[in-house]
Formats: C-alpha cells, structure tokens, sequence
C-alpha cells in the first residue's frame, strides 16, 4: 500500500558520542540509528520500517573528518561521501576508495549521505522495500527467487533463502584495502576486518552487518598496507548518477616491473555481502598486469555463479570488470 | 517575411516566477481553514471492496471526513473513476481521509479495515487475449475511446500458428486497408517481417498532480496542476458535478504533464469533493508514489510489421498489426496512430493497419508525448536500417525515399498535408551532422569501445483548428492577451501570443499575457496537447487581432472620415495612409470602443463563439476594444509536425555502457516563431526520448500483479549525466501555407527521433544487431555481445 506520509517517532539527538552509546545501552532495541537520511527516509516515509525512536547521528562531531594515523588514515562514520570522494589525502592512498565513493547515487545524495550509512544501509531488493513478507522482513517466503519474480538486479551467488545483493559502492573498495570497521559501545567495542563486518543470510537474514543495536560504527582505519597500490573501481548501473550498481568492482595491485606481486578484489551487486574473490589474486599473482591474465581473472571470478531468471548477464559483466580491474588498474 | 517579433528570442514573463521562487504550483495555493486529505489507494491488481470501516479512524481528533465512490459521481466503464470500489491496478485511489495535517489523514488511513475480494488479474495484454487467459475487467478486456468496450479471445490456434518470436495476429478491434497489399508484395525485393515489443512507461512529471479546492457561493474553485487551461474547464466541471460556469479554475504553472495533464483526469476532483462534504478548503498533495499510480502512462506496444521493399528502399507494402496496453480503463488511441504514423511518415504504396487496445491491471494509460507516434518510431526505424543493410543501401537515403513531401498524404483516406518538409530536415541535418563522414567511423573500435551512428525520423499531427482567440486594448494604451491554451512548461503560450502583437504593431512590452486563471476571462482555446500550440493558438490570436484591427479601422474611419481601408496602423496608433498626421492612438480607440459598446467593447459578441469565450467577453464588456473571433480559417489538409535525429554513441562492448558523443535534431515546424522555445523543446524533447529508448518502463511482477519501480530511482529517466552536456539543433524554417504566420507544432517528434536514433545507434554499433524491443537495457546489450540468450520471454510485456 502506498503510504508516503512519516509517522510520528521520538527523536534522539546525541550532541556527544558517549550520550549516543548510552542510549543505545539502554534502549538499543528501540532506536533506529540515522546518519545522512537517505536509507532511513524512505523505509519511514513507506511506513514499512515504524521505530520507536530514531536516533539522529548528525549533532556527534566528533563522528566526522578524516584523520592520518601512524598506520593509515581514519574516517569518521559520519563523514560525508562527498568529502571522502574530494579528500587530498584519500585520493592520494587510496584512489580506490574516493573513486568509488564520488559514484555513490548523486553529487546531492553524496553530500548527504555518511560512509558509515552507505556501508550499513538495507537491501535494496523492491519485493523487500515494498513492504512484503519476505524473509528477510521475518516471513517465510522470498518473493524475487521464484521463476516469475523481477530479479533483475538479484544475487548470482550465495543465496540462502534471500537472494538481494549488498547495494554500496564502497564496500568493495574497503574490502580491497583490507579496511577495519571500529565498533563501539557503552560497554566496549571492537574492531572488525571489512570482509567480516558484512553479513550475509545464512548468518543473519534480516540484518546486512554484524552490528548490534547496542553498537555503533564510528570510524573506518584504512592502513597504509595499500597506499599508493595500483587500483581500479567502476560501476555500471543503468544510468550514470542516482543508481545502484548493477555490478561493481574495486581492485588493489601491487606490482613490479609489469608483474603481479599481490592483487585484491571485490564485486558489489552480486551477492548479499561484497563479494572478496580471493582466488583471483591465486590466479594473477606472478602474471603479466596484461589482457591475457586479465581474462583468466575475469573467468575465474564468476566460478560458481548461480543466475536467477532475469540476471545472468551479470556474469559476463562480472567477468568483463574484474578483467578491467586486473588490466586498467593504474 | 520579416516580421518584428516572430522568430526572434525574448523572455517569457513567467520565467521571472520559476527563477526567483514566486511561481504558484497547484500546491503552493493556501485558503484559510484549508486541511488536507490523502488517498487509500489499493494494495490488490483487482478486487471488489466488500466493506469498509473507518470507524476508527473518524474517532482520531482532527480527522474530518472519508470520501468513498459512493460520494462521487460515477462514469459508465470503461471510463476512468474519481474513486473505486472495485480497483483495477495496484495504486488505484478507493477513499480519502481529510484531517487537520496530512500526517493525521495517513494515520487515520492506517486504522481504516477493508475487506477485498481479490478477483483475477493480468499484467500481459497477450495473456489476455489468450482463450484461457485472464481479463483485466469483469466486463471486458478490450476497450478506447476509438472502439467499443467489449471482450475479445483469440484462438488457441491464433497463438499456435504465430509460431516462436512471432506476434500471433487474431481479431483485431479496427483495422484499414489501402493500396494493393498483395501485388506490393510480390514486387518487393525485400521483406522484413519483425515482431516487436515497445516497452509502456508512466509520464513522471516532476510536479505530481496535486490540487486544492473549495466552494464559495455555489461556485466551486479549484487550483490545479494542468497543462491546459480552459479545455480543462467542461470535463472538470463534470467530475465535480458541477456547471461549468460554477466552476473557477486556476491553473498558472505546471511542472510537467507530457500529455498526462492535457485534459482533466478524475482525481482532480476528490478536493472539490472533499470540500464540500467536509465544507473547508482541501489541499490533496500527491506522492511520488502516486503519481507512479494515478499519473497516466504511455500504452506498450506488441506488434508485427511485414514490410516489402523495392531494391532502392522504397516502402511498397506494409502490413501492420499492434496489441496495446491499455490500462485497466478507456486509455488512449496510441494503436490508431501507429498506422496512421506508419502511413504519414514512410508513405507506403500499399498498406494495411489491424490493432486492437487490450487492457491490463496497470496504471492507468493516458496520452505520453507522441501517443503512439514515438512507439512507431522505435519499432520501425530500426526495421528501416536492417532493411538498409541487407539492400546495400545508405540510412539515410533509405529514409529520404521514402519520407513525404508537401505532396504526401496520410491516413486510410489517403489525405493531404498541409506542407511536409521531412526530406529537408533529413538533408539539413545530414549536412550539418556530416553524416558521410560520420558514417565511415560506424563500428570503428578503440579498445572496448565501439562507434555506432545512426539517424532517425518521427512525426505527430503538428496542428488543429476551430477555436477562439480573445485580445482587450484599454484605455491606458496596453494590450491584454487573453489565452486560455494553458501554461505547460514550452512557453508556446506566449510565443503565439507574440502572434497578436505582430498583427498589432505595438511593442511586446506594451502587451500583457492574461492566462492562469478563469477569472482572467479567458478564451476558448485548444488543450496545450498534440504538438498543436504553435500552430492553433497562432491562428485564434491572429483572428482575434485581425478583429481588433478592423474595429481600430473602423473607429478612425468614424471619427476621422473616410473608410476603414482609407487607415493602416502602426506606432499602436490608426492613421491615414494619405496623411499619416491624422491618427488616433491605441488608447484612444479603447476609449471610443468602450463609448460605441456592441461589438467595439464586448458587449455583443458573435453567435459563432463557444460559451466559454462568450461568457470572458461578457465578463470584460466595456472595458476596452475587444478583438474576438473563431478560427474561421481555412483548414485543408492535415499540419504535420516532423522531426529527424541524428546521433553518434560510444558503446562499451565489455559493460554494455553507451555513451552520446554528438546529438543533432532538426525540426520541420513551418516557420520557427520562438528560437529559444524550439531550441529547449529538441533538446528537452531528446532527453526523454533517450530515456524511452534506453531505460524507462514498467516492470510489474506477474503472479503479485505489483509494480517494481514505482519512483524516479527505480524508473530512471535520463539525468544530465547520461546526456552529452552540448545537443545541436536546427530547424527548416519553411513557412506552411495554412497557417497565418506559418508555424506548425512540433514538441513530440523531436522525442520519437532521438528515441529511435539511440536504438538505431546502438544496433549500428552491434554490426546489426537488432533488439526488437524497448528499451535495449544495459543487460540486452551485455547478453548480445556475450552470445547468452535474452532473459525475457519473447513478446513479454511489463518484463525486466
């Protein structure tokens, strides 16, 4: 049913870390933790999504700005995808990373919108934003993987009773350079490696992260085991702004004198989580950076794809960016 | 001819609104007392409402009232309803709620139970004609304006016969024949026999069809989102119940209606409605979401072309047959002007149409910027090209042979244009475009990226005729405008409105346009719909000042001596011509018309006029000179308006990404009145085109019958970043005879031209690969080059 219209919620507005963490403490269930704004509208507006409260991140500066550390750099949560796609000192370490982020929807949303809410935001799949019973909603069903369903834009791999994919651009480019995701609460907190932080159905069908409702990601540390790498992101979607990836991908090569000494790549859009393909860095390690063990990646990358009924062109697209990623990474 | 005004740029008034802010849309307009009501809308494709109980939610404080179908006025089927107890597509509005906040009148929609009956439903108009298929209606499958409303199956045989890819052809709802479709033929030296699919999309207009109302004195005042203005007025009334001279309708700004605006649509009413069952002023603001529901949407295509062609390209048989989404409800007759288009714009020497409107549990179908015409764009063009290729023949010398000149004719009856100058535009834009040169680089491939180019035409009648115009010089020497074509966003409104002033003689800036608003006393005017404006609207501001100009004439001639023949004007004064010192100025006459009364001043008008135009006469009697008049013009032959596209992509073989290098369109609108208006309509006109070709479309799952891409996300119209930043456009500028000043319309055709010609580019760059379908999404593209089959099933429609 078409709703349209916010409800009414009580509004949380932390002004300081601490005060956010300790409400969380207390009535974690109930609060629904909003960055930008731009995942959490729409499930209001929809009616879909009816939290209690909503916590409003944007008063907690201390969650925002870009940091250099003795090993790295550290971004707050908050921090805009607008400034993380035009940050010197991103751009100079970790291209891959600015390049992804300034493809993120469009130069309005990346204004808005936080690397912590695009790396956290819900899956994008219509049937679950629509309001239906899914699975991933708590019911029992999944109304995409059924041989009529609109599945376009789907999973080709590692579906478990839900096939949507992880929508974010960035997160493959994060989990290339081997980011780590900082997690805290009243009680504590801890550090989690990119790969793991995503979650994917068979581990937790109704949540995309490993977050907890008492948790809260407050910064991502980049090290500098990458800086200055050779790397590659690219995106196709069906129009060149305001769209998710149909498919992504971000790499990360070192390489001396023309020759693969370590690779890392990751594809958005294909599965729940961002997919790491460790297996491509087996096959190009020691290679030519050329076309011919471009392809070879390309291949093996789609290894396993399991297509639903709209969306089997996402394998050779796969495979024609992961050879992209290996070949143009510069 | 050289003229003063017409043809040259100027600054449209309204524009100083939309740039600083002060533009009124529909829901900018505030009453005191106003609340505001929202829509349940139905979650099912198809059900009867059994029940409904708002009790609860009348029990909410601020909650004012509920609205049902019981409330309104209802219309016969298959006409579309205000509200429905029986919803026919997901989205369909069943009741309102007002309340004090809008967030109130949702909650209170909230608490509101209903118990449906779902009934059955289809979301595939060849589903439905399938003898086991399902039907949209329980009272029938297939319905128009154009036909009757009735239910026709087809075979199974029909459908066995087709065979695999192929459009099976059963009972047509109309069809037409002429020329010697047999002989045509067998002399062909190629036939080309395509079944194809052209993709149906909403109209999204960036203004959703928002409204307020509310009753004072018995008459009813409504603020709404249109792109006409007093044609909006009869069929509004109606849906409010109402005569129409109690009704008060404003209507200064539209934020986009690309024909979903173009005449009333029922929704407009539930205000008017509401306002009066709850007595307060009701603003309706439409969501984005229901505008996907209740904005209209341009009807799919299914169709079939076997077309015979002589060895130099020339179409000599054409064989035509089209299944069209129709909606759940009347539609529009998008399958009627695809044979006319088909006959119009490649002239065929023999020729048979067969359609038939099927309906389906989707949004509601109304008319989309080349109804029909563009969809004929997109499926022929590309047989155009194949056709080409496979005769050795260039792409372009394939469309001139066959493109009409001022000698071509339209339709069944074979009837005659008013002036065609398609074959100029072609050549005009070849020139400029450098199409020899662009040609050679057709498949050139620099590392993934391949070139294609391609060239395209589309048409749609350019013109009517038959309506008021209305000009008012006062007394303080200004000249009122008066138009009544409404304000869609082209700024068409004042460029003919230029016309008047150009017959005048007196300084734009002396003039004023009166529009928005029926108080303003506005004419009989068409709807600003079907590339017509420039063209009609021309012709009733040059009759209305041609009658201001006689009566100027005629004032002099009474107060100076002599004849009215004996004067001319000029400097907004009637002087002598054998002794230009003797005149009277503008103002001047104004006065004396107001002391002469009659006809001078308004206070007698003639008999010929709509009641509309009569009553704004009335209403402005005595006030000035009044120039008034029906177009009594003549109107021979039908005004076409055409428009040729040419394009250069990039297209990524390895994403499957195009991108636009160069875009080139040429108008052929008879003489060009506004530059600047005509530039932003190709360019305009392109981009949605672009859209059409390459993304835009319904996509409805088919066992849930509920759509999947309801928003401008999930739609994807083209944004500035898939568009080259610089587009070309030209025009012929070769006046038609049949219109006073010789402009046509022209704002559809330049969407059709550039739609095809993205297709066509993109098949170009594939060495002819030819989709025969629409929109050639990113993932037909990759499944091509890669050699996997396409996903969707062959003739599918509202697929991904």
């Amino acid at each position: 049913m078409i709703r349209d219209m916010m409800p009414n919620f009580e509004l949380l507005q932390p002004t300081t870390l601490v005060d956010a963490l300790t409400l969380l403490d207390r009535r974690g269930q109930d609060i629904w933790k909003m960055a930008g704004g731009n995942d959490s509208l729409d499930w209001f507006k929809d009616r879909v999504k009816r939290p209690k409260a909503v916590m409003d991140l944007g008063g907690i500066a201390e969650l925002r700005g870009i940091r250099e550390t003795t090993d790295g750099i550290e971004i707050g949560a908050l921090t805009t995808l607008s400034e993380i796609a035009n940050s010197k000192v991103i751009r100079a370490k970790f291209g891959v990373l600015a390049d992804a982020a300034g493809r993120v929807a469009s130069p309005q949303i990346r204004n808005a919108s936080s690397i912590g809410g695009n790396v956290s935001q819900d899956a994008r799949c219509w049937y679950y934003r629509s309001g239906l019973p899914c699975y991933r909603a708590g019911g029992s069903t999944c109304f995409a993987d059924t041989p009529a369903g609109m599945n376009r834009e789907h999973a080709i791999f590692d579906a478990t009773r839900c096939i949507a994919v992880s929508p974010s651009d960035t997160a493959p480019a994060l989990v290339v350079l081997e980011a780590k995701m900082v997690i805290k609460s009243a009680k504590g907190g801890r550090v989690v490696d990119a790969d793991q932080f995503f979650v994917g159905p068979a581990a937790d069908i109704t949540h995309m992260t490993v977050l907890k409702p008492e948790e809260l990601l407050v910064a991502l540390r980049i090290p500098n085991k990458w800086a200055g790498a050779r790397f590659y992101f690219e995106k196709v979607a069906d129009r060149n702004t305001w769209d998710f990836a149909l498919v992504n991908v971000a790499s990360a090569l070192k390489v001396t004198n023309g020759t693969i000494d370590a690779a890392r790549v990751a594809c958005g859009g294909v599965s729940c989580t961002p997919r790491f393909i460790k297996v491509v860095e087996e096959v190009v390690k020691g290679g030519k950076q050329d076309e011919e063990t471009a392809e070879l990646a390309g291949k093996t990358a789609s290894h396993g794809a399991r297509p639903v009924t709209y969306n089997q062109f996402k394998i050779p697209m796969m495979e024609n960016l992961v050879k992209r990623a290996i070949r143009d990474a510069v | 001819m050289a003229y003063d005004l017409i043809g040259k740029n100027f600054t449209p008034p309204d524009i100083y609104g939309k740039v600083t802010g002060k533009a009124k849309y529909a829901e900018d307009f505030r009453a005191e007392g106003m609340v505001f009501c929202r829509l349940l809308t139905s979650p099912m494709p198809h059900a009867k409402v059994k029940k409904i109980d708002a009790s609860a939610a009348l029990k909410l404080k601020g909650v004012l009232g509920v609205l049902t179908a019981d409330d309104v006025p209802a219309f016969p089927p298959p006409n579309n309803p205000i509200l429905t107890n029986e919803p026919l597509y997901v989205g369909e509005p069943i009741l309102a709620v007002a309340a004090e906040t809008e967030q109130l009148a949702q909650d209170a929609i909230d608490l509101i139970k209903i118990d449906y009956e779902p009934l059955p439903f289809v979301v595939d108009p060849l589903d439905s004609l399938h003898p086991a298929g399902p039907t949209a209606r329980l009272d029938g499958n297939v319905a128009n304006p154009r036909v009757k409303f009735q239910t026709i199956k087809w075979t199974a045989r029909d459908f066995a016969l087709a065979g695999d890819g192929k459009l099976p052809m059963g009972k047509p709802a109309d069809e037409w024949t002429y020329g010697d479709l047999e002989s045509g033929f067998k002399e062909a030296k190629l036939v080309l026999d395509e079944s194809f699919v052209i993709g149906a999309a909403g109209h999204h207009c960036m203004e959703p069809r928002s409204a307020m109302a509310y009753w004072q004195n018995g008459k009813v005042f409504v603020f709404g989102s249109t792109q006409s203005q007093t044609a909006i007025v009869p069929g509004l009334a109606r849906y409010c119940g109402v005569d129409p001279k109690d009704l008060v309708y404003t209507a200064e700004y539209c934020g986009g209606g690309f024909g979903s605006k173009g005449t009333p649509y029922p929704q407009m009413a539930i205000p008017a409605h509401m306002s009066r069952k709850i007595n307060r002023p009701v603003m309706m603001r439409v969501s984005r979401h229901e505008e996907y529901a209740i904005g209209q949407g341009r009807a799919g295509f299914q169709g079939r072309i076997k077309v015979g062609f002589r060895a130099d390209g020339r179409v000599v048989a054409l064989d035509a047959f089209v299944v069209a989404e129709n909606g759940a409800n009347i539609g529009f007759w998008d399958f009627e002007n695809f044979g006319h288009t088909l006959s119009v714009v490649y002239q065929p020497l023999a020729m048979r149409w067969r359609g038939v409107p099927v309906l389906t549990n989707t949004p509601f179908r109304g008319p989309q910027r080349g109804p029909g015409e563009n969809q004929t764009a997109l499926a022929m063009e590309p047989i155009l090209d194949k056709a080409a290729r496979q005769l050795g023949l260039d792409r372009l010398a394939i469309r001139m042979i066959n493109a009409p000149d001022s000698d071509g004719k339209h339709g069944a009856k074979r009837e005659s244009l008013t002036s065609a100058y398609l074959k100029e535009a072609l050549e005009k834009g070849a020139a400029r475009f450098k199409w020899e040169e662009k040609t050679k680089l057709s498949g050139q491939r620099r590392g993934s990226k391949v070139i294609g180019v391609a060239v395209s035409s589309a048409f749609h009648q350019g013109g009517f005729n038959g309506f008021d115009g209305l000009v008012r010089i006062t007394p303080d020497g200004k000249i009122h405008i008066h138009t009544g074509v409404g304000n869609l966003g082209t700024y068409s409104y004042a460029a003919t409105s230029r016309v008047a002033a150009e017959v005048l003689k007196c300084k734009w800036e002396n003039c004023t346009i009166e529009r928005g608003d029926s108080r303003k006393h506005l004419p009989w005017n068409s709807p600003q719909v079907g590339s017509n404006t420039s063209y009609t609207q021309s012709r009733t501001n040059f009759v209305a000042a041609m009658d201001a100009r006689a009566k100027l004439l005629q004032i002099a001639a009474k107060d100076l001596g002599g004849q009215p023949d004996d004067f001319d004007i000029g400097g907004e004064k009637v002087f002598l011509k054998s002794d230009p010192s003797k005149s009277i100025t503008y103002a001047a006459a104004a006065q004396r018309a107001i002391d002469l009364g009659g006809s001078y001043s308004g206070k007698e008008a003639s008999a010929d006029l709509n009641p509309i135009t009569q009553a704004s006469v009335a209403g402005l009697a005595g006030t000035g000179l009044i120039g008034v008049a029906k177009d009594n013009l003549a109107f021979d032959g039908m005004p076409p308006a055409l428009a040729a596209g040419f394009i250069m992509i990039e297209l990524d073989v390895e994403t499957g990404k195009w991108t636009i290098l160069e875009y080139l369109g040429v108008a052929d609108c008879g003489t060009v009145i506004h530059p600047m208006g005509l530039a932003t309509q190709v360019k305009g006109g392109a981009v949605m085109g672009f859209g059409l070709a390459a993304t835009e479309r319904y996509v409805l799952d088919p066992q849930l019958g509920i759509p999947a891409n309801t928003g401008f996300l999930g739609q994807k119209p083209m944004s500035y970043l898939d568009v080259p930043p610089q587009m070309q456009w030209d025009a012929v500028d070769k006046a038609d005879p049949s219109a006073p000043l010789g402009s046509r319309g022209i704002g559809e055709p330049l969407e059709g031209c550039a739609a095809a010609a993205l297709v066509c580019a993109i098949s170009d760059a594939l060495d002819g690969h030819y989709f025969n379908r629409t929109p050639v999404v990113r993932d037909m593209i990759v499944n091509a080059i890669s050699k996997r089959p396409q996903s969707y099933k062959a003739l599918a429609a509202n697929t991904q």
